[in-house]
């Protein structure tokens, strides 16, 4: 079980959290405007790697926020948490 | 009778005797034995039947690794399955029975499955079984749960409690044996915060078996002495009788502490059975020690036949001997230490065969010394006796094959080491890298993720001194790392050097040259034969192979035969060990109990119960409730003694001929306020909600983003920036949090908040033609006409003298009103209108009668008529969708698959016949005679007897089905007795009652 950095909480345990899925994926501006294949990649697809990965996280028996977080899928290493809106951390061995 | 009570030694209490019974005989042991200890001290050799071939078994391991001494233990509620006797400690009164012995422990008719042997082949369930249809469930099934045994679950309540513990610490310890006393004492000598948890009931592992000496002291008083020091530090809490079931990521750890098994059942009142530790660790040390591992021989199996190590721990702390003539078998050094101990302690073993042709030197002159002959270079090739060794045979040994003459050796106990298999389990949980170790033939840790240490022989390392050493560096290393400094102190404790190890002989079994089972798991009867079948039939994996042949799925889990099993399977593949790898590595380490894992989270305390601030009139009113989400709602209100059809029957009348009331408090509540909370609503809602005035209402449908229904509810708009929205009883917490996520995530710019209100307001509904006339009693001076106060508006008035949110919504068709107080107000605005409803026969109705009334009237309910694969449009909503706004999931009901006309789509049925009442769940298709498959062409969703109609009806969704009125359709049902019938119904527009919606005004 996770323990997990909220950047508002600190360190708490996986159970007071929802997983939110993969971040950063932005609601399209005019959703009328796209094709079926844009929609439905919007609306279905995900990236699932194995490695690293920003994803959101809801502390929802907790103070109710959202954040994201930086972890990896495979040994749970969590490299970053921040919140809604800041800019996305490079991933560990990317480039800044 | 071959096992006795040595005259001397052992760490029992021998002023204490302590009477049980097993398998209904009266037997007694010493305080400080386990049930297996006693039962050998008692002369008792077959414990149970194995599981395919109704072989007799005995005990032979003295660990958690136990495959044949599985018990009943206690009875009543107290009575506990699948229990091994080696874990159990023996108290006054113990009940115990075996678990495996259909008929009888003495006749077995199960043992003529030895003669069935070649059905039972490996994956024999996937093949013997197959026909002819209908004998599986029939014949089959019951007759090997039968004959599998496998003990009984208890039919009545838990007596027992249990609890739940959480602690954090800076490092927890695995395992008090050598390693895991020197790495406590390092880490805590240095002041960081430690957790030591064992399984035994004394610390000490091997060491309280073992002769050793360190810093001068025996190995056992050294143990103790450590541990109570250690005890006695504020900052660390030493655990014994705790078992560590799992290693999870971030230093999580789950134990369970068994706190008074070793008393009489009930003997504790008020203290928790067992206590379930969460440990949050910085760093862990496993400290788990090793598995001896047997040796693959025919008749590997038979009572008699025991681990080495075993029969050294019941001589040296129990004081039993496992037999009179014992001999050893071994391949590698630590049986000769085993040999020594029954030697000294006055069971001469008859001889030590020892695999390798050069048996190590100064161990061997030490059994020579003591007038054991040593057979070196010879293996087992039979093992004579059924119920009990009689005597092996053994011949030389070359490479996997024999040689030479047979010898007969008498003897009654047969104590094999195999070599040792370091306890990998917890590491290999946290995803440890595993090596093949060539020099003890064995699987050790290699790489491991961080935080994570292991010490000792868990880690492959044997020696006494080794595991000192390697405890002391990984306490200080973690002490280092917690307190952010590095380097080591040397070791403080000393134990004697010991003679270098002459290295092991690996050996999987002998290829040919002997006749008989030779048994990988004994405990689901898998044999070397079994493993080498399922790899010529094609199965390469290992995972595979252990789930065809069931290696290791008992519940020792292959804590014995694993390795084994990798070991044969690679041979037969011809590939090396570290290539077939092992299997994957899952908690619980050990079995664990139910109850512990629920700890007080049971009974009242498994769920929040959720309660209406009216529940007590409900009680009152002897409702019957029904559980919605976590809430407990009327379901009906029989009166005297009617069932549910007619008081449901009953209070639907009421509400159409007059009038009814209704708790409708459970419907979530949330406030939604702020400059933009309009605009925030509108993103949501399918329909238009910024348009709506200050006092109207608006029902309203939320969508995902894929299109599908996800709540429903009304909006109600109290000033321009404030907004009351209900929802389903079941969404609350839903659509709460689906509003924060949104505004958190994706409209941060948006000035609004949303507050849950749920528990703040309690709602009467007041529905029925009368409702009015109710109202009026309550609020004499109101003009409640509907040209004053429209159907979908809202105002805030005083009722009954109280300050209440009265609106005009409807969800029976019939003009209602719902009146919304403040919580505590609720009982008395109940009391209230049941007062001034009197004269009007006003009715208390539930929710099954909601369900009927809102069904006549094709209002559909989230959960019934949607599952999440319904969309606005297939309900028949489209004129409810909004044109001219964006919101969520409206680009979604323009896919092609969304938009396709024959998609499953909300109608009524009437069943031909008006009584039957169709299943809710029930298959449609489109041909009255019942053939498979046949295309389904749409289920119910929800069926009820109507009143209002005089007859049956339902709801459901039917593909292309506002295409079809009229149509016929057929539900393939099962009737009790008239077995497999076809029911047909027509199919109807979805509002059957009132469908012009005269009603609503009254
Ligand atoms: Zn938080």
């Amino acid at each position: 079980m996770l323990l997990i950095p909220c950047p508002w909480c600190g360190r708490r345990e996986e159970t007071e959290f929802a997983n939110g899925g993969e971040a950063h994926i932005a609601r399209p501006a005019d959703p009328a405007a796209l094709s079926q294949e844009e929609w439905a990649a919007y609306v279905f697809l995900r990236d699932n790697p194995k490695g690293w990965m920003r994803e959101r996280w809801f502390h929802a028996h907790g103070c109710r926020r959202w954040f994201n977080l930086v972890r990896h899928t495979v040994t749970h290493e969590i490299a970053a948490a921040y919140p809604p809106g800041a800019p996305p951390p490079p991933l560990p061995g990317e480039a800044a | 009778m071959t096992g006795y009570r040595l005259p001397a030694g052992g760490a029992v209490d021998r002023t204490r005797p302590l009477g049980f019974t097993f398998d209904g005989r009266d037997r007694s042991g010493f305080a400080g034995d386990t049930l297996a200890s006693a039962l050998i001290a008692a002369g008792v050799r077959v414990v149970g039947r194995s599981f395919k071939y109704h072989r007799p078994r005995g005990i032979y391991s003295a660990g958690p690794e136990e495959p044949s001494a599985l018990v009943q233990l206690g009875r009543g509620p107290w009575s506990e399955p699948n229990v091994r006797a080696t874990q159990v400690d023996l108290y006054a009164g113990l009940e115990a029975s075996p678990v495996n012995v259909w008929p009888s422990l003495r006749f077995d008719a199960g043992a003529i499955n030895q003669f069935l042997s070649p059905l039972l082949v490996a994956g024999f369930y996937y093949k013997t079984f197959l026909g002819p249809r209908g004998w599986w469930r029939r014949v089959y099934e019951p007759a090997i749960r039968r004959m599998a045994g496998m003990g009984k679950a208890p039919d009545e309540p838990d007596p027992d409690l249990y609890d739940h513990a959480h602690v954090h610490a800076d490092l927890l310890v695995v395992g008090a044996g050598p390693a895991g006393l020197a790495a406590a004492r390092a880490a805590a000598a240095a002041g960081i915060r430690v957790v030591l948890a064992d399984d035994g009931a004394q610390a000490g592992g091997d060491l309280l078996t073992s002769s050793a000496t360190i810093e001068g002291r025996p190995g056992a008083a050294w143990a103790a002495e450590t541990a109570a020091a250690l005890g006695a530090m504020s900052d660390v809490t030493v655990l014994s009788r705790t078992t560590v079931l799992g290693l999870y990521d971030h230093g999580y750890a789950v134990a369970v502490e068994r706190r008074t098994d070793h008393r009489p059942p009930g003997a504790c009142p008020g203290h928790a059975r067992q206590r379930v530790w969460h440990v949050r660790a910085a760093r862990t040390i496993v400290a788990a020690g090793s598995h001896e591992r047997p040796l693959l021989f025919a008749g590997n199996d038979r009572p008699g036949v025991m681990l080495s190590g075993a029969v050294r721990t019941y001589a040296r702390r129990f004081g039993v001997a496992c037999g009179r003539s014992p001999v050893f078998v071994t391949n590698n050094d630590s049986a000769y230490v085993a040999a020594i101990a029954l030697a000294d302690a006055g069971v001469p073993p008859v001889a030590l065969v020892d695999l390798r042709p050069v048996p190590p030197p100064a161990a061997s002159k030490a059994l020579a010394d003591r007038g054991v002959e040593i057979l070196a270079g010879r293996v087992p090739v039979a093992v004579h006796g059924r119920a009990g060794v009689r005597g092996i045979d053994v011949r030389a040994l070359d490479g996997d094959r024999t040689t030479g003459s047979l010898r007969r050796l008498e003897c009654d106990l047969v104590a094999v080491s195999g070599g040792w298999n370091p306890a990998v389990h917890l590491l290999g949980q946290l995803r440890a890298g595993l090596t093949w170790d060539e020099a003890h033939a064995t699987f050790r840790p290699e790489t491991l993720p961080a935080g994570l240490a292991v010490a000792g022989a868990a880690g492959g390392t044997f020696s006494l001194a080794g595991c000192i050493a390697a405890g002391h560096a990984a306490g200080e290393d973690a002490s280092a790392a917690a307190r952010g400094r590095g380097g080591r102190r040397p070791v403080p404790a000393t134990a004697p050097e010991e003679e270098a190890e002459t290295p092991l002989l690996p050996f999987w079994g002998l290829s040919q040259g002997s006749r008989g089972k030779a048994f990988v798991d004994l405990q689901n009867d898998v044999t070397a034969a079994d493993i080498a079948l399922a790899a010529r039939e094609g199965f390469h994996s290992v995972e595979h192979v252990k789930r065809y042949t069931t290696s290791g799925m008992g519940t020792d889990q292959g804590k014995l035969g694993n390795v084994t099993t990798v070991a044969l399977l690679s041979r037969a593949l011809a590939r090396p060990m570290g290539e077939t790898g092992t299997t994957t590595y899952r908690a619980p380490y050990v079995p664990v109990a139910y109850g512990a894992l629920a700890g007080r989270h049971v009974g009242a305390l498994f769920d929040p119960e959720r309660i209406t601030p009216i529940h007590a009139r409900h009680v009152a009113a002897h409702a019957v409730f029904e559980n919605v989400g976590q809430w407990k709602r009327p379901h009906y209100f029989p009166r005297n003694a009617e069932d549910m059809a007619r008081a449901v029957e009953r209070e639907c009348r009421a509400v159409r001929g007059a009038v009814g009331m209704m708790d409708a408090s459970t419907l979530g509540k949330i406030e939604v306020r702020g400059p933009d909370a309009a605009r925030f609503l509108d993103r949501f809602y399918v329909n238009p909600i910024a348009s709506l005035v200050v006092g109207a209402c608006r029902y309203g449908v939320m969508c995902r983003e894929d299109g599908m229904v996800f709540d429903d509810g009304v909006v109600m708009r109290l000033a321009p920036d404030r907004f009351f929205v209900t929802t389903t009883t079941g969404g609350a917490a839903r659509v709460l949090d689906w509003f924060e996520e949104w505004h958190q995530t994706e409209w941060p710019e948006l000035k609004v908040f949303s507050t849950s209100v749920t528990e703040q307001w309690a709602t009467v509904a007041v529905a029925g033609p009368r409702s009015r006339d109710v109202l009026a009693r309550l609020m004499p001076e109101a003009d409640l006409s509907a040209a004053a106060f429209a159907f979908m508006t809202f105002r805030d008035v005083t009722v009954a003298g109280m300050p209440a949110r009265l609106a005009r919504v409807s969800f029976s068709g019939e003009l209602a009103f719902e009146i919304s107080v403040e919580g505590t107000l609720g009982e008395a605005m109940w009391d209230a209108v049941a007062e001034a409803g009197a004269p009007f026969g006003i009715t208390p109705y539930g929710t099954e009668a909601m369900h009927v009334l809102r069904a006549e009237k094709g209002f559909f309910m989230v959960g019934h008529e949607t599952d999440g694969t319904v969309t606005p449009i297939d309900l028949g909503l489209e004129r409810m969708v909004a044109k001219r706004k964006d919101f969520l999931g409206k680009r979604s009901l323009s896919r092609d698959d969304t938009a396709r006309s024959d998609r499953k789509q909300l109608v009524a049925l009437l069943p031909d016949d008006p009584g039957t009442l169709l299943d809710e769940g029930a298959q449609l298709v489109d041909e009255a005679v019942l053939r498979t498959p046949m295309p389904m062409v749409g289920h119910v969703t929800s069926s009820y007897r109507s009143a209002a109609l005089g007859r049956t009806f339902a709801l459901a969704l039917i593909r292309n089905g506002r295409a079809r009125i009229g149509e016929r359709v057929y539900a393939p049902l099962v009737r009790p007795a008239a077995g497999e019938m076809m029911v047909s119904a027509v199919i109807a527009e979805p509002v059957l009652y009132d469908p012009s919606g005269a009603r609503r005004d009254g």
